[in-house]
């Protein structure tokens, strides 16, 4: 069997990231070619999926991802997005989504006013590439959340238009909810269906012997996608992807 | 006392007359104020060590692996396979009582730089907190805010809190204790260290810019005793940056990753005085600092303000003249400032200058090396007769008061406010005994654990010296660790009252005592003194840091298997004086714990780090005795056991004092393990069932868990 080509995945690192190492380490083990990319940079190199890691971006000084998003790689970023390219936010990658407009919401302080690392159980609602392909509808996954600002909020129309396109992806499973987020809101996607934002850290979920390995099926589907892509763009030169 | 205005500028300062006579017969002259106020905090008890000095000269030191004994910013220890580990533990008492936020997250980001300027990646930090008793409002607040500055340093820097303890007792409610510690990992062959050498290298201040916060603050606040009124101390409490802090750790590591530094420096307790003239004195070099070319943050400042700030998030290098464009670049990349202040010279003086005028001019190792050595006074204590055991049998009840009563009770409400998993290591997060982090890519894993004793010291300090060294020491082996160094923080009262400093000599004598029996080096401390308000000092406090050898992090036990055979591993002397029983049941503390039998202790520890690979669940008794253990063990496994334990005997159930831990597993391996290494075994009885003791789980559960946050909210 010949190796499955590994897609490059582009891990956006900010000045305060903290997991850019941890996502790159996850997606590595799961087969893509996961390499930083400062956030000074003015362009993305060739890269089949971007992911934007947790941590305190810029201190999360002003508000949380309220800095992040005006570095230069964001435009590139964005770029990357109206094209169809999957991006993933995680955690400050979420909050740095919604701040640069590529999400919907907003992400508030947690209701205890505290900082919560603690793993949760999480329900897949649409099993769908590029984020949960390997999952099923329903499904039941554990993945640590650890933040201090993830009650996800959106005003009640809003809300309903999210319902009605399927674009909330995971939800805390009832009972779970650790930070007061709105209807239980643990990951959302934009309409296109191509940019997602989650609270947890499916980076901190991919090898069993450090706690769940439910993770691996979050970024496990967007290497697939990643690769799918890579392979669909093979005739053409590699500047030219997305 | 006179007000300040009318003392001589060196009384102010808090250097005694004697002192003063000494810096003028050492100078050959009189200091100028400049060098009087630099003088002042070098010899402080905090930078000089000036009352516990020689006391700390009986610690062991050396061993095989330890490749930095104590003198550096951190020890480090061989960790085998080219890897190698530096670690600390450093108080923040008097900072947090004056401002609990600030004051602990400073005191992380003080020994994450410590570790740092070792040339290691920070991979853990673990706390140790001591604070009032949570009946006490004000100290539930000050506990929540410091545990917040912990998290909010170490959650913000991207490196994971793991494990510690925290302790409520109303012998801290004016004076807190607030430890961390940091573990980093480093190439066996990096170790970098804080010497200036080559005349000609440059001198270079990086970091934030310099301001006039914490001038003073933590050589002058560890230095004197806290009074009722903290207010007017406020101004000299550093405040935190993480952001800063992160840039500064990641931008210090390319620094040594790129070979660009020849030393390095955490710019502390003292600021530019300390390190300057701890680096030029370690070199046994000069430096000439141009104070007018570090960066500041506020207009006006005089140049002793420059030289002593403790403006945070700063580390001093030496650089070779030509790699200043590459150091300059990477600081650049950080959007840090870097300013080359100064050179290295051949002088052997500290000399200063502000505008090219000199301001000041010190031989560097009058500061260190001559600081004064103070042998202190000592009036031993007689210690209690031991108090004898109650006569009435123990009850259910008893025990889940124990596990609902703050010392006891689950430290999820602390822990699950700090990042525990970033960095991908943690194998085993904190709960019970030790954290387990990998050694990734490798299988081999590194057991830490952070543990003080305060109460059972008071009443015996050379007893409780030892409870320190062996139950971290304990924790490391439960799992799966073999130990291979420990840092401790020695945190007391006033040294200049003779009974603290037979207090602190006999914790010292204890630790030591303790440490040898182990093999155990000393590599690293602090010592925190003068913890007392209004005359009352804290309980002698101990807190001992270990650092352990995991060979297989896919064999650490966890929580016991259903029908795994449990056993009593050890079988000391224990005694209820002092333990979390009669302080809950009976009012104390009184009496005096048993001296620990140090052989058997050793062989025990020695048992438990050979067996947990072999076995579901090891788990040392310590707060609250073997009853608290057991019940612990059930919790964590969501199911109890059928024991063969009665309630008849309050001193078995809930003794302390003594090693003893729970092992759970395959009969037949772990006799002969205990066998081999001397452990007396006595088989409780077999995992399964709903019920511990007679009483459901969930019920146990239920009390374990509510505490802290009942009390906390």
């Amino acid at each position: 069997m010949s190796a499955a080509p590994r897609p490059g995945v582009a891990v956006v690192a900010f000045p305060g990231s903290n997991d850019d190492g941890d996502a790159v380490l996850a997606l590595e083990g799961l087969g893509a070619n996961s390499f930083a990319v400062w956030h000074g940079e003015p362009a993305l190199p060739p890269a089949d999926a971007v992911v934007l890691p947790g941590g305190f971006s810029y201190g999360d000084y002003l508000r949380c991802g309220a800095i992040a998003r005006f570095s230069p790689v964001m435009a590139a970023v964005r770029d990357f997005a109206a094209q169809g390219g999957p991006v993933l936010g995680i955690c400050n990658g979420f909050q740095i989504l919604c701040e640069a407009g590529l999400l919907p919401g907003v992400l508030r302080p947690n209701r205890t006013l505290r900082f919560v690392c603690r793993d949760v159980a999480l329900r897949v609602e649409e099993a769908a590439a590029p984020f949960t392909s390997r999952c099923e509808a329903g499904q039941r996954l554990v993945i640590p959340v650890k933040h201090g600002e993830g009650c996800y909020f959106a005003p009640p129309d809003l809300l309903a238009e999210l319902e009605a396109h399927g674009q909330v992806v995971l939800r805390y499973a009832p009972g779970e909810n650790p930070n007061g987020a709105v209807d239980d809101i643990a990951g959302v996607r934009n309409r296109a269906g191509n940019v997602l934002g989650l609270m947890p850290h499916p980076e901190h979920a991919v090898d069993s012997l450090l706690g769940s390995a439910d993770g691996a099926l979050v970024l496990g589907s967007l290497v697939d996608f990643a690769r799918d892509r890579l392979l669909a763009a093979a005739p053409q030169p590699a500047g030219a992807r997305p | 006392m006179a007000p300040v205005a009318q003392q001589p500028l060196h009384r102010a300062l808090g250097l005694t007359d004697w002192e003063f006579d000494r810096i003028c017969e050492l100078l050959g002259r009189a200091p100028n104020d400049f060098e009087l106020a630099v003088f002042s905090l070098l010899w402080s008890e905090h930078c000089g060590y000036k009352h516990s000095a020689l006391l700390l000269k009986r610690f062991p030191t050396s061993g095989p692996a330890v490749l930095q004994g104590p003198g550096e910013n951190a020890g480090v220890v061989d960790a085998g396979e080219g890897l190698a580990v530096a670690f600390k533990v450093e108080s923040h008492n008097h900072p947090s009582a004056v401002e609990p936020f600030q004051g602990s997250a400073t005191g992380v980001g003080g020994i994450l730089r410590d570790v740092v300027a070792m040339g290691a990646r920070p991979v853990a930090l673990l706390d140790s907190l001591r604070f009032g008793e949570l009946e006490d409002e004000h100290q539930g607040w000050m506990f929540s805010r410091a545990v917040a500055g912990v998290g909010h340093y170490g959650n913000c820097t991207g490196v994971p809190t793991v494990g510690g303890e925290c302790v409520f007792d109303a012998r801290y409610a004016g004076n807190c204790l607030v430890n961390a510690m940091c573990v980093g990992l480093l190439p066996a062959d990096r170790v970098t260290r804080a010497s200036m050498s080559g005349p000609g290298n440059l001198v270079v201040l990086y970091g934030a810019t310099t301001g006039r916060d914490g001038i003073g603050g933590a050589s002058v606040l560890a230095s004197a005793e806290l009074s009722a009124t903290g207010e007017d101390k406020r101004p000299t409490v550093q405040v935190g940056d993480p952001f800063t802090g992160k840039k500064l750790i990641e931008a210090s590591l390319e620094l040594v990753e790129g070979g660009l530094v020849e030393s390095l420096q955490d710019c502390g307790a003292a600021g530019l005085a300390s390190s300057l003239a701890e680096m030029a004195s370690k070199g046994g070099a000069g430096v000439d600092v141009h104070l007018d070319r570090v960066p500041l943050r506020e207009t006006g400042m005089e140049p002793w303000e420059i030289m002593i700030s403790e403006s945070q998030e700063r580390m001093v290098a030496v650089v070779e003249p030509g790699r200043l464009g590459e150091v300059e670049a990477v600081c650049a990349k950080w959007e840090l400032p870097c300013t080359a202040i100064g050179e290295v010279t051949a002088t052997g003086h500290l000399r200063c200058f502000a505008g090219g005028e000199p301001v000041g001019d010190i031989p560097a190792r009058l500061l260190t090396d001559e600081a004064p050595r103070y042998r202190v006074e000592m009036r031993p204590r007689a210690l209690e007769r031991p108090v004898a055991a109650p006569v009435s049998p123990a009850a259910p009840d008893q025990l889940l008061r124990l596990l609902g009563s703050p010392n006891v009770a689950s430290r999820a409400w602390v822990y699950t406010q700090y990042d525990q998993l970033v960095q991908s290591r943690t194998v085993r997060r904190p709960g019970l005994d030790a954290a387990v982090l990998r050694l990734r890519p490798s299988n081999r894993g590194l057991a830490v654990s952070l543990d003080g004793c305060g109460r059972l010291a008071s009443l015996d300090p050379r007893a409780g010296g030892s409870l320190a060294v062996l139950e971290a020491a304990r924790n490391v082996a439960c799992a799966g660790g073999r130990p291979l160094a420990v840092t401790d923080c020695l945190n007391f009262g006033n040294p200049e009252k003779p009974e603290i400093a037979w207090e602190l000599a006999e914790a010292i004598e204890g630790m030591a005592l303790a440490c040898e029996a182990l093999g155990l080096p000393v590599v690293s401390g602090n010592v925190s003194l003068y913890n007392e308000t209004d005359g009352r000092a804290i309980h002698p406090t101990p807190v001992v840091g270990c650092v352990g050898l995991v060979p297989d992090v896919r064999r650490v036990p966890g929580a016991w298997r259903e029908g795994a055979a449990i056993y009593l591993a050890g079988a000391p002397e224990l005694r209820l004086d002092g333990s979390e029983y009669q302080a809950l049941l009976l009012g104390g503390p009184s009496g005096r714990p048993a001296s620990p039998d140090l052989a058997a202790e050793a062989a025990l520890v020695a048992f438990l780090a050979g067996i947990a690979p072999f076995s579901s669940c090891v788990h040392d008794a310590s707060e609250g005795g073997l009853a608290v253990c057991l019940a612990e063990c059930a919790i964590a496994a969501g199911f109890g056991a059928e024991l063969e334990l009665g309630w008849e005997d309050p001193v078995a159930l809930f003794g302390e004092g003594g090693g003893q831990a729970i092992v759970a597993g395959h009969p037949g391996e772990i006799q002969t393990v205990a066998a081999r290494h001397g452990v007396p075994l006595r088989k409780l009885g077999a995992a399964g069932g709903g019920v511990l003791l007679g009483i459901p789980v969930q019920e146990l559960r239920a009390a374990y868990d509510s505490a802290l946050p009942e009390a906390l909210g």
